[in-house]
């Protein structure tokens, strides 16, 4: 599983390097992020993409997997 | 509570946000000035001393209550995160260049909207640098920008601000600090109406993700549309605002307004903001949220334009507004100084520095 590690970053990276995992073809790809904006961002970026996800929330924030 | 998973919920908390905009100027916040955040940080910086341009001098509560309504909202859905460490001297920075671009244009890009509302042109002008700004920053996050990541802080560094904006808020209450007579710093709405504002507008604007340079950099970067929606809803309530209450005058040079119309220093005033907004993670609004909801970060951002506010007015960087004579009734065209010129120039080639100088490394 490919692991995109967006934690503490700034909008919009967490969705720039999630777009780009994805476009890289490699599935399925776990996004970490830290704030709860963000989960939602990646959550609506995989909606809007027809992704399906699941998310759960970790020590530091949550990790949504994208299928 | 969540604002920011449908257009029609965004659309909903812009016009929410349009409507204390609305009712804050009709109460006596200066013309088709509303609701600024550089307008509203110079002022509050003012009363503090930190420049003694004695017509802007007033805490605005606005400003306030945008940071404790962020806090709060972001407490209550369980969003608030302490958080600090991603560049915090390189915002500083990006702080005083959002502030010093704002008030060479004569406002932030909440009040660009809000003065396109009211068919002042020269707001129309600032926008096509604004979002030239914002593509530059986009160019530059394409080539790898990034001011690193923020960590989990001690829960204490995040509520600093709040806790010190709520102390400005008393100190101001109790008449201790400066404030104007005459010019905008003594227009404004009721002390209570304007933190109610602000803690409404802080509310919603934390749930919706409002952000001004956000919106076109996702239209820009994604084709997402979706916080232009939250802009969209504001600019059609203070659009019918202004044309119910005769106050939309499609016009340039139109005095008590407080706009110039220096086209080139209008559009690089903007083009200043939008570039460092995109590079800091949101506009001057954006920045109070995050700041409200515990980033440390934005903290310093916001400390940043403080300081920028300061050095706008004892180094003579800001803007004048075209204006009428009270003895002539002559209109005297607002102007942009030399020094202000200067100073967007060197926000501009700073703005170039800390893009291509700050790169994304992996695990940094």
């Amino acid at each position: 599983m490919k692991t995109v590690d967006a934690r503490g970053l700034s909008c919009p990276e967490p969705v720039m390097l999630t777009d780009e995992a994805v476009k890289s073809g490699k599935r399925p790809i776990k996004v970490l992020v830290s704030e709860p904006h963000q989960k939602m961002n990646i959550e609506k970026y995989a909606k809007d993409h027809d992704i399906s996800f699941t998310t759960e929330e970790t020590e530091d924030g949550f990790a949504v997997m994208l299928g | 509570m969540n604002l920011s998973d449908s257009k029609k919920k965004l659309a909903l908390a812009g016009i929410v946000c349009g409507l204390v905009a609305a009712c804050l100027a009709y109460f006596g916040n200066p013309a088709n000035m509303a609701f600024c955040i550089a307008c509203f940080i110079r002022d509050t910086a003012g009363a503090l001393g930190f420049h003694s341009a004695e017509n802007v001098q007033y805490v605005r509560p606005e400003v306030i209550g945008l940071v404790l309504g962020a806090f709060l909202a972001s407490v209550v859905t369980k969003e608030y995160r302490s958080t600090a460490g991603s560049s915090p001297m390189v915002r500083f920075v990006l702080g005083m260049i959002l502030v010093i671009g704002s008030l060479v244009f004569l406002g932030c890009p909440l009040r660009m909207i809000i003065r396109m509302s009211a068919g002042d042109l020269n707001a129309w002008v600032a926008l096509i640098g604004f979002v030239l700004g914002v593509g530059t920053g986009v160019f530059a996050l394409k080539k790898g920008f990034s001011l690193g990541r923020a960590h989990t802080a001690n829960r204490m560094n995040g509520i600093v601000l709040p806790i010190l904006l709520a102390g400005v808020l008393v100190l101001a209450m109790a008449a201790l600090l400066k404030s104007s007579e005459s010019g905008p710093g003594s227009m404004h709405a009721p002390v209570l109406m304007s933190l109610a504002g602000g803690l409404i507008f802080g509310a919603f604007a934390q749930k919706a993700r409002m952000c001004f340079a956000g919106s076109i950099r996702d239209v820009v970067l994604m084709k997402n549309f979706d916080l232009l929606t939250v802009i969209g809803g504001l600019f059609v309530v203070m659009l019918v605002f202004n044309i119910a209450t005769g106050k939309f005058i499609p016009a340039f040079d139109t005095p008590g307004v407080i706009a110039h119309s220096e086209h080139l220093w209008n559009i690089l005033g903007m083009y200043s903001v939008g570039f460092a907004a995109v590079l800091a993670g949101g506009c001057p609004l954006r920045q109070l949220i995050l700041a409200g909801q515990g980033s440390s970060d934005s903290a310093v951002t916001v400390i940043g334009m403080f300081a920028g506010a300061g050095l706008a007015h004892n180094l003579g960087l800001a803007a004048s507004g075209t204006a009428a004579d009270a003895a002539t009734g002559e209109i005297v065209a607002g102007s942009v100084p030399l020094n202000g010129k200067i100073a967007v120039i060197i926000c501009i080639a700073v703005c170039f520095v800390i893009a291509f100088l700050n790169k994304r490394t992996e695990g940094k």
